[in-house]
This record gives structure tokens, sequence and C-alpha cells, in this order.
């Protein structure tokens, strides 16, 4: 990865990633739950239309460090800036303000409600005000133009979401993350519990979202074979730190692992030492 | 337009086609049965009353009908309230006593010389601020509102015992029109309950507020990560329950004259939470019908009258009642099985 500022001898003009332009970029990110810092300083950045993948074990603040980029949770120091202006996140809300939308890990779909009703959840149009009806025939047609437009097919918008499978359900919790005009996604692990060709939907889906629609995708996996499928640029997070960037094109899986095994092995060990001095 | 799709590893079946056919037919009236769980007891109910109208043929006469809606009203509308709850997967056990003491309000204001509507506006004030405390206790300090609400419904039981000293008193407001449009006339608490059971209805499948309280109970983690605010979803429906739950309290308070202290507050909820069960709704949140609530409302009617009529002991109806809520709930349950095997 290579920053560099892209005009002007003051250093003004937009910040730039591998010759895109930066939209979200962390600087110093911390957070600590009571005794346990689970974030000491995490720096990134998003270039437009990029994937960046984050990996590394449960427990390295992935999940935490999402979770501080969409609102739902605040960093105890650090800044965040989207498009080069510094913001505070206090709610949800605000993160979507700024056009940060998120995919949860448990999808955040209600299975009791049909899919048109998930594409607008807290976004319901009415007729009238807040309190007045739903328009359910507007809110139908625009879904169904939009899983159109992004190329999902759902059998039946008037079913519960209960009754889709995995990849469905993904695809609708991504369709409704990005009809709003998201510049940027976050997506936490999208190809979980997922069959192979329902995760080759995902990352069509994905890559589809990223090269045609500009959107910028924060994408946390497991899996670094999917990761290597579907991202431009990966980060490892280790014990609160972003430890390895690179551009998928430069890195390979060997190098992954290793990295990844490597540091298993040293914990271990770190283990094994405080077991002895104890 | 050529489309490439994404999605559909397994395509649900789409719904069966309506051929025309015989078979076709009455293998819809079977997928209508197991999926729309108000078609069940609604087919109960029908039968039910054919029943008690054979062996009775007083059954159908208006004395017996207005008897009849006059017992249905408040579990109706206590009923419809408790599905907001139950959809949210949260209770309110002192819905009846709330409906036990918003007439005693109302008649404590009054002799203290306060006209008698705004009396009844200060009581319904009175139901939200108890719907209220019911919902912020609940999710402010986490307690499970089946126990929150028991401690209310046994606090404003003993309020009312204490206040009354515990004598029976008579109902003011029970002249003129105002009397008869707020329960004297004998159609006004049944009307009054099905608008407020309409309303609910209404909130419930056709606002975002019943969207929104469909998602807490459903997915609340999920509710809360779409901006929904889940709290306060929450203590509005305990409101809307103390409300309703009051509102008829009222009616029933002028319509019977007189306020009995001692009057069992659980006995009347569980009666609402008993429509709503053998309507359809499940304790488990996220689904619940209120026009199916309104047939297990009149299900309970029919039964208690229907006994009556035909000279059993009202002990009988108690056990019946027993019996109901087992095969109900069992049916309920298997149903729930079947449909989502139907579905796929």
């Amino acid at each position: 990865m290579t920053i560099t500022e892209d005009s002007g001898p003051s250093g003004a003009g937009p910040k730039v990633v591998d010759s895109r332009e930066i939209v979200l970029q962390t600087e110093g990110i911390t957070k600590r739950f009571g005794a346990v810092v689970v974030l000491r300083g995490v720096d990134m950045v998003l270039g437009r239309g990029e994937v960046l993948g984050l990996v590394g074990d449960n427990g390295a603040g992935k999940s935490t460090f999402v979770k501080i980029l969409c609102g739902f949770q605040r960093q105890d120091s650090g800044r965040i800036l989207v498009e080069g202006e510094e913001v505070q996140f206090h709610t949800v809300e605000d993160a979507r303000a700024k056009g940060i939308e998120t995919v949860y890990q448990d999808l955040a779909l209600v299975p009791q409600l049909t899919v048109y009703q998930n594409l607008f959840l807290n976004r319901e149009l009415t007729y009238g005000g807040k309190l007045g009806l739903m328009n359910n025939r507007k809110m139908r047609q625009l879904t169904r133009q939009y899983l159109d437009e992004i190329r999902v097919n759902v059998p039946n918008i008037d079913a519960e979401v209960d009754r889709l499978s995995g990849g469905q359900r993904q695809a609708i919790a991504v369709a409704r993350a990005t009809r709003q005009e998201a510049k940027i996604l976050l997506l936490d692990e999208p190809l979980a519990a997922m069959g192979a060709k329902e995760s080759a939907l995902i990352i069509d889906l994905v890559k589809d979202l990223s090269q045609n629609r500009g959107v910028s995708i924060v994408v946390i996996d497991h899996n670094y074979t999917h990761l290597f499928e579907l991202c431009d640029r990966v980060s490892v997070f280790q014990q609160g730190r972003v430890t390895f960037d690179k551009r998928v094109a430069e890195t390979s899986l060997e190098e992954l692992t290793e990295l990844m095994v490597s540091d298993y092995r040293r914990q271990v060990m770190e283990g094994q030492a405080q077991l002895k001095g104890a | 337009m050529a489309q490439a799709t994404i999605a559909t590893g397994s395509a649900p079946a789409a719904p069966a086609p309506s051929s025309g056919t015989e078979r076709g037919r009455s293998a819809s009236i079977v997928r209508l049965l197991i999926q729309r769980r108000e078609a069940t007891v609604f087919l109960v109910t029908v039968a039910v009353i054919v029943y008690f109208s054979i062996r009775n043929a007083n059954f159908y006469s208006e004395a017996n009908i207005i008897t009849m809606v006059q017992y249905i009203a408040p579990i109706a509308v206590i009923g419809a309230g408790e599905v907001l709850l139950l959809v949210l997967a949260e209770i309110d056990l002192s819905a009846g006593q709330t409906f036990l003491t918003a007439p005693w309000i109302v008649y404590f204001i009054h002799t203290d010389g306060v006209p008698i509507g705004w009396s009844i506006a200060i009581a319904l004030l009175c139901s939200l601020a108890i719907g209220a405390f019911n919902g912020v206790f609940t999710v402010v300090f986490g307690v499970p509102s089946l126990v929150v609400t028991l401690g209310t419904n046994y606090a404003l039981a003993g309020f009312v015992l204490i206040a009354s000293s515990a004598v029976q008193v008579d109902m003011p407001g029970r002249t003129g029109t105002f009397g008869q449009v707020f329960g004297i006339s004998n159609w006004s608490e049944i009307a009054w309950a099905l608008a407020i059971v309409v309303v609910i209805w209404v909130l419930l499948k056709k606002t975002r507020f019943g969207v929104h309280t469909t998602a807490t109970g459903g997915n609340l983690l999920g509710a809360a990560e779409a901006g929904i605010p889940v709290k306060r979803v929450k203590v509005w429906c305990f409101m809307i329950l103390a409300f309703g739950a009051a509102f008829v309290g009222i009616l029933d308070g002028i319509r019977i004259g007189s306020l009995d202290p001692a009057a069992p507050g659980l006995d009347v909820v569980l009666s609402g939470i008993v429509a709503a069960v053998i309507g359809g709704t499940a304790l488990t949140g996220g689904r619940g019908t209120v026009v199916g609530t309104l047939i297990g409302a009149v299900f309970l009617g029919v039964l208690e009258d229907g006994f009556n009529l035909i000279g059993v002991s009202a002990n009988w109806f108690i056990l019946a009642e027993g019996v109901v809520i087992l095969v109900a709930m069992a049916i309920n349950v298997q149903l729930g099985i079947l449909a989502e095997r139907t579905k796929r």
C-alpha cells in the first residue's frame, strides 16, 4: 500500500491509496472493554471502489473495529475521516448519514418480516408523516426494481425472510445496505456458513458493487481463499493492531498463512513462558 | 431482458398454483388452515356456536348476545393489547388490574369534585403512566416483564384495597347521554372495544410502528442495529395496552355500576392472554395475530355463555378453559412445525 498526496506543493489535495481516492481513513483507533484492551491504535485507509479484507484471530479486534466504523460502538480515542473530513459517530444513523452501511454477522434481518419489509426496515415509506400508513405498493415496486438492478433474484418479495436460503438472506442484507447510495459497505463475515455456490453469488455481488458502482467495501472473513477472490487488499489484525497490509496481487495465501501460524506459535510460546513463570 | 440472476440456491416452492381442480382447491384449504392460524380457531368457534345454538334456541336472542359481547369486550381489548407485547416476546400481567383500577381512580377523583369527563381523562393518563412504568422498569433494569408486571399487578391491587378501605362503591358517570355512550348502552362497550381492536390491528399491520414492533420481537439486536429505538417501542406497547385496558375498565365500571375492590385482576388479564394464545399468537415473539385474538375472545365468550345456557355449572367452564388452552397450544405448536415444512 502506498499513500500519496496527489497534488500541489502544499499537500492539500486529496490523498490517494494505490491511485484510488481515499474514502475512509482511521488514525490511532483504540478501544477497551473494562480491563481488556481490544484495539491498540488502528490506522486504516480505504480507497474508492476498493475491497479491503480484514483477517485475524477471534478477539484480534476486527469486529470491534467494524462496529466503531459503523457507529454501533464508539472509540476511546483516535480519529475517523470520511472523504478527508473528521466525523463523530454517536449512533448507527450518524454513520449512515455519511454513507457508511453495514451488513452484520447476524444479518440484522427480521425472519418474520417479508423481503421488502426487511429491505426498507426503519426506512419504511408511508403516506403522510412518520405515523402514516405504510406505502407497501411503492416499497414493493422499489424492491423489485433495485433487486433487478443489482441482479439479485428472490422468488417472492412478499415471502418472509424465514423462508429464504442463507445466500438469499445475505444478498437481501447486502441489498438493504447498498440501496441507499452507500459509499462504504462494511461486511462482517458475509460468507460464513455458506455453500460454494452461494458464496460465489455473494462474491459476484460484492465485485459488481465495487467495480460498477464505486462502493468501497471492508470485508471481515476467516476464509483466505474467499478473501483472495474478493479483495484488492488485505490487512491483518493481531492483538488490536494492523500488523500486515498488502495488495492481494503482492502477497500470497502462503505468506498470509505463514504469518498467522507464526503468530499462533509465538502466542503458544508466550503462554508456556507465563505458565513456567507462575 | 436477458438477465443473469444471483441467488436462489434452493428456491422455496412457489405457492401452489390455483388450478381450480377439486384436489387443488382442497389442498389450498388445508394449506390455508396450516398457514393462517386464525382459520383454525375461526372454524372451531363456528362449530361451538352451531352446537350451542342447536342445544338452546335462546342462543341467538338479543339478550343473550348482549350478555356475550359484554363478556367478550374486555377480553378482546386486553388480548389485542397483549398481542403487541407477545410479539415483542414480552408479557403484561398487570393489565387486568389496570382494567380494574382505572374506574377506581375515576371514582376517587370524581368524589374529590372533579367533573366526570376530567376524572376519566386523568384516570387514562394514570394508565399511561402505569404502562410507562412497566415498560421503563423492564427495559432499564432488564427485569423480565412477567415479573415486573406481576409486581405492578399486586401493587395496584393493594392500592385499590387500601384507598377504598375494601368497601364496594357505586360508579359515577352513569347519567344521561354520557353514561349511554360510555358503557350503559347495550352495544357501547363492544363498539368501543372493536374500535380499539381495529386501531391495534392497524397499528401492528399497517404502520411503521407495527413493523418496528415485529422487528424488535423478531430480532432484537438486528432491529437495534437497523436504528430502531427498540426500548422506546417496548415502552409504547406497554402504554398502549394499559390505556386500552383502562378505557374498557372504565366502560365496564360504568356499565355494571358498582366497583368491587377485591375483584381479581389476574383472572381478567389471563383471559386476554388465553384469547391471544388460542387465537394463534406464540409466546416466542415476532408473530402475533390481532384478528385471531378477537376470534379467541369470541370463542371464550361463546363457551362461557353456552355452558350457562345449557345449564352446565360455571365450574365446568374453568375446567374447559384449561383443556382448551392445552389443546390450542398443542395445535399451534404442531401447526407451526407443519407450516415450516410446507413452506420449504
